[in-house]
C-alpha cells in the first residue's frame, strides 16, 4: 500500500492507501474522490482525470508517453505540472505523492 | 410528430447493434445522436486505436468497428438524426414524447438510452467572463465564416480544427493562433502551412500562452493571454475561437426522473429497464451488479432490451425467438430471402 494525497477543489485533503499497481486515477475513482471522472476508463482519451502534481514530485514520476501531452491540450487549465492520473502507476516510489484536482473538472 | 416503435438515444456501437436487433425482430426504430457522425466514443475518442476484445474480431480500430456495424445495418432502413440532442422525455398516455434540440418530436412506447457517458459538448474556456460572449463573439465551432471577414480572430488550440481554421481565416481576417505549448498535434502538412503563413506575416502564433481574461462590456474588445513564465500580453480582438475537443456531459438525461448514481442509470438485468416503464439504459451508461464497461456487454444488453421493447410495441402479438440461420422471417428481413 502506498499513501497518495488528493486535494480537491474545496481544499479538502484526502489521503488514501492505494494498492501498488493501480493508477492514481483508479485510487481516486475507487474511493469516490470528487473531480476525477475518468470518463474513458484510463484510455488516455478524455483528460477528465487531469491533476496537478506537487512540484517536488515532477521528476520522480514516470515520463509522459506519446499522447499524454496531446490529451493535456484538452484538459481544463493545463499547467507545467499537469499529468493525467490514469498514466501514473502507483508504486513504493510514489509514497507520499500529493496531487491537486483542478477546480472545474468534470 | 414522428411515431416509432423504439427511439434509441446514442449512435455508438451499443446503439447501432440494438437498432439491428430491433429491426431483426420486426420493430421500427430511429436513432438520435448529438455528434455530427455515427460511432459515438469509438469514432470521437479513439478512431485509430486498436480494440482487441470484441468477440471473434481479433483486432479492429474504433473506426473499423463503427463501419462494420453500419455495414451490418445495411439491410434495414433506419433513420438517423445527427447533431441533435434529446432534451425532453415526457409521459403521455402510455407513450413517451421525446423532444430534440432541433425541435423534432417523437412518440414511442420505448426509449433506449445508449448514451455512453452522456452527450459530447465542446470544452470551454476557463475564465468565467467568457460565458457572456458565447455565441456572439466567442465560438467553439464555426457555422458562418463570413462574419470574420476583415476582423481580428484569436484562435486557441493545437489540433486540426484550430490549425485548419487558422489557415482558412487568414485569407480574409487578421488571425492570432494561441496554444499552450510549442508542439502542435495537428497534421504535419497543416502545421507547416501555419508556420509558413507566420513567416510571411499572414498570421501571428503565440505558443506557451493561455487565455487569462476576456475584456469588453457587451462586445469583446481584447483578450489577455498569459505565458507559462507569467508574462501577460493584451491582444485586440473581435472574435475568439476555442478548439479544445469535446467533453462528455450527462446533460438533460439527469432530468428525466431516472435513478442516477455517479453518472450511470440503474437498470434491471432482465430487460435493462430503468425505474420508468419503457425507458431502458444500455452500454456504458447503465449500472447493475457486476456491470462491465465493455462493448460486448453493450451488445448483450441491447439484444435483451430490444425483446422487451417488442412487448410494449406489439402488445397483441407474441414474440417468438428465432435464429438467423434458420428462420425464413428473419432471413426475409435481412434481404437474404424473397
Amino acid at each position: 500500500m502506498t499513501k497518495i494525497t488528493y486535494i480537491t477543489h474545496d481544499n479538502k485533503t484526502h489521503t488514501i492507501d492505494v494498492q501498488n499497481g493501480l493508477t492514481v486515477m483508479e485510487g481516486a475513482v475507487q474511493n469516490d474522490i470528487p473531480g476525477i471522472d475518468a470518463d474513458c476508463g484510463g484510455g488516455m482519451a478524455c483528460a477528465t482525470c487531469h491533476v496537478y502534481v506537487k512540484e517536488e514530485w515532477l521528476d520522480k514520476l514516470p515520463k509522459k508517453e506519446d499522447g499524454e501531452e496531446d490529451m493535456l491540450d484538452m484538459a481544463f487549465e493545463p499547467k507545467k505540472n499537469s499529468r493525467l492520473s490514469c498514466q501514473l502507476v502507483v508504486s513504493d516510489e510514489l509514497d507520499g505523492l500529493i496531487v491537486d484536482i483542478p477546480s472545474k473538472q468534470g | 410528430m414522428n411515431k416509432t416503435d423504439a427511439l434509441i438515444i446514442g449512435a455508438g456501437p451499443t446503439g447501432l447493434f440494438t437498432a439491428h436487433q430491433l429491426k431483426l425482430i420486426g420493430l421500427e426504430c430511429e436513432v438520435v445522436d448529438n455528434l455530427d457522425k455515427i460511432g459515438g466514443q469509438c469514432i470521437e475518442l479513439y478512431p485509430d486505436k486498436p480494440i482487441y476484445d470484441i468477440p471473434a474480431v481479433p483486432e479492429c480500430t474504433g473506426e473499423e468497428l463503427t463501419n462494420n456495424l453500419i455495414h451490418q445495418l445495411k439491410p434495414f432502413d433506419i433513420k438517423f438524426h445527427l447533431s441533435e440532442r434529446v432534451d425532453e422525455v415526457k409521459k403521455d398516455n402510455g407513450n413517451w414524447i421525446v423532444k430534440t434540440s432541433k425541435g423534432k418530436t417523437f412518440s414511442t412506447p420505448n426509449v433506449i438510452i445508449a448514451g455512453g457517458v452522456g452527450s459530447f459538448e465542446p470544452r470551454k474556456f476557463a475564465p468565467k467572463e467568457c460565458e457572456k460572449f458565447e455565441n456572439k463573439s466567442l465560438f467553439y465551432s464555426v457555422k458562418d465564416k463570413t462574419i470574420f471577414q476583415g476582423k481580428t480572430v484569436s484562435i486557441f488550440g493545437g489540433g486540426d480544427s484550430a490549425l485548419d481554421w487558422a489557415v482558412e481565416l487568414s485569407k480574409s481576417s487578421k488571425v492570432n493562433l494561441i496554444h499552450r505549448r510549442d508542439e502542435f498535434r495537428g497534421a504535419q502538412a497543416t502545421v507547416d502551412k501555419v508556420k509558413e503563413l507566420e513567416k510571411s506575416g499572414k498570421l501571428n502564433i503565440f505558443t506557451k500562452y493561455q487565455l487569462s481574461k476576456a475584456n469588453g462590456s457587451k462586445q469583446l474588445e481584447s483578450i489577455d493571454i498569459k505565458h507559462d513564465e507569467g508574462e501577460i500580453k493584451n491582444l485586440k480582438t473581435d472574435y475568439l475561437l476555442g478548439f479544445f475537443g469535446l467533453i462528455m456531459q450527462l446533460g438533460p438525461i439527469a432530468n428525466w426522473g431516472l435513478n442516477i448514481d455517479k453518472k450511470t442509470i440503474e437498470v434491471d438485468t432482465e430487460k435493462f429497464e430503468t425505474n420508468q416503464k419503457g425507458i431502458y439504459a444500455i452500454g456504458d451508461i447503465c449500472s447493475y451488479p457486476g456491470k462491465l464497461k465493455l462493448i460486448l456487454s453493450g451488445f448483450h444488453e441491447g439484444a435483451l432490451a430490444a425483446r422487451a421493447c417488442f412487448k410494449l410495441a406489439r402488445p397483441d402479438e407474441k414474440y417468438r425467438f428465432e435464429f438467423t440461420t434458420t428462420s425464413s422471417n428473419l432471413l426475409k428481413r435481412l434481404g437474404k430471402k424473397e
